[in-house]
């Protein structure tokens, strides 16, 4: 079958139900093309609260926010089990379901396909590939959604959100969680996710410390842990094992990008403040750009996407000006990478290291912000104002503000 | 310790994302002298009640009979205090609800006595 379109979104997670959203208030008519039989993405089987509170102002659940935000989406043509083959330059979409090979014609594409798991196989630990080893959002799919269970007791490396909340829903299950083991010296998670997923069952969460080795014959038997120094080297003798049959990982999200993986990306899509990728009618938003840690964050950009594809697709907004923005010191992660000095932006920020008060400059905007405990896990977020445009690049950096006080 | 001495705890408020840092002093007879570092009331209320008897949204699941999908995910519609969780989980373990099922549908009223309802959080269509 032939479609014809305004706006096409690609994925039904948080980000592209935004966007397709967006877009329809702005005037363009939207194909939603979603893999799955449902709209939602991982909302679905992200059970806990905590979603939504900058988003809609309440304390959702994952399918709860969902169900919000599918609502918006009434009259707009979404194709369930929906795989995409092929991103055409001539602006056509290849996508193919049980019926067979379809084409959409298409003036504005926004790519909301989100992130994947790293796996524990992308990691140097030695040891046979035996089965016992899941990435925490499989071992979340098929507790909250399938009915399985994984194991009866279990390792957890990674004090990612995802990890930290696998600790707390595996321990409701009977699984017993012997350990959360993070190579870094801090948490990877959010600090409130540390509270009520470890400290509230009182799981043991070990710092600075890496899985050395697996063992087992056929089903995993035994995690081997160590500490690890500044180098992550493990240090000999801090050996510790743990006689487990499950070990989960939660070892970081990596942007999926295909198939329009001839845009820029690094890792995730290169955008600009409206979203805009280095292809002018494609627009990308979520975490197959960066990996945020709000969905709140992943659907308010989803949301602009929408909305300056809509914009593209009528021809009233198309590529401007743009103004490099650069990672400067104790930067870690910066998104966008490119502003379009016309219109508002917000910059999304991690910081490096940990910093009991940190003050983050724009320069030259002049514009200074002061965060007590910026921590790299979490996100601080600063709007911008459109500005000059004949600033050709602007410079994001974090210092630690020493008090003058003493 | 002599017990004239006031108590300090230092918590992370999980009320919302921001996770603000709590430091709250009150005596041993839990009479709050100062809740410091909240950004918001809902920190001071979280404060008071972790000192005397923390309180925590349940969220877990159910199965479905009949339903598109085995499960249908649950949760308090309000926080209940952390002590009853494992009671809690014996008693969800054991039901089973027939598609289908809607967001907001309460499944248990009055859960384990504490005023508060056991809600579907996602809709399970009927096969």
């Amino acid at each position: 079958m032939k479609y014809n379109t305004d706006v096409v979104v690609i994925g039904g997670g948080a980000a592209g139900m935004a966007a397709a959203y967006s877009a329809r208030e702005n005037g363009a008519k939207v194909i939603l093309l979603e893999r799955d039989e449902d709209t939602g993405g991982v909302l679905n089987q992200c059970i806990h609260n905590g979603f939504g509170l900058q988003y809609f102002k309440k304390d959702l659940t994952g399918p709860e926010f969902k169900e919000f935000a599918k609502e918006r989406l009434k009259d707009i043509d979404i194709l369930f089990g929906t795989y995409v083959l092929e991103i055409r330059k001539d602006k056509t979409i290849i996508f193919v379901d049980k019926r067979g090979i379809h084409e959409i014609q298409t003036k504005a594409l926004v790519m909301a396909t989100g992130a994947r798991e790293r796996h524990l196989n992308s990691l140097p630990v030695p040891g046979k590939r035996i089965t016992g080893i899941f990435t925490a959002g499989l071992a979340q799919r098929f507790i909250n959604l399938e009915n399985l269970k994984p194991g009866s007791k279990a390792v957890i490396l990674g004090s990612g959100d995802i990890g930290l909340i696998m600790a707390r829903r595996l321990t409701l299950e009977g699984i017993k969680v012997e350990a959360v083991l993070e190579i870094m010296p801090y948490p990877g998670g959010l600090e409130r996710n540390v509270q009520q997923c470890l400290k509230d069952f009182g799981i043991p969460l070990y710092l600075s410390h890496t899985v050395i080795a697996v063992e087992g014959d056929r089903r995993l038997q035994k995690v081997i842990a160590a500490e690890v120094d500044y180098k992550w080297d493990p240090i000999p003798g801090t050996e510790k094992e743990f006689e487990v049959d499950t070990l989960i990982t939660s070892v970081g999200l990596i942007p999926q990008i295909k198939p329009a993986d001839f845009l820029e990306a690094d890792p995730g899509f290169i955008v600009s403040n409206t979203n805009q990728t280095s292809e002018d009618w494609i627009f990308a938003a979520g975490n197959c750009t960066v990996i945020f840690d709000l969905v709140d964050y992943v659907a308010k950009e989803g949301e602009k996407a929408g909305k300056y594809a809509a914009l593209y697709a009528k021809g009233e907004y198309s590529k401007g000006k743009k103004v490099k923005v650069r990672k400067g010191e104790n930067i870690g992660i910066l998104h966008p990478s490119y502003i379009d000095p016309t219109q508002e932006s917000t910059l999304y920020i991690r910081v490096s290291k940990v910093f009991d008060r940190a003050s983050i400059k724009v320069e030259p905007l002049g514009v200074e912000v002061i965060e007590n405990e910026a921590r790299p896990p979490e996100m601080v977020v600063i709007k911008l104002k459109p500005f000059d445009e004949n600033i050709d690049e602007i410079e994001v950096m974090a210092d630690e503000l020493i008090s003058k006080l003493g | 310790m002599s017990s004239s001495q006031n108590l300090v705890k230092e918590l992370t408020c999980v009320r919302c994302p921001l996770g603000c840092k709590v430091k709250i002093e009150y005596t041993d007879e839990l009479e709050v002298i100062d809740v410091s570092g909240n950004k918001c009331p809902r920190g001071r209320e979280y404060a008071i009640q972790e000192i005397s008897d923390p309180h925590r949204i349940l969220v877990t699941s159910i199965k479905v009979k009949n339903g598109k999908y085995p499960l249908a995910s649950v949760k308090t519609s309000e926080a209940i205090p952390l002590r009853l969780f494992e009671e809690a989980m014996s008693i969800i373990e054991k039901l089973e609800v027939e598609a289908p099922v809607k967001m907001g549908d309460i499944i248990i009223e009055n859960f384990l006595n504490t005023g508060v309802n056991l809600i579907v959080t996602r809709s399970i269509e009927r096969l």
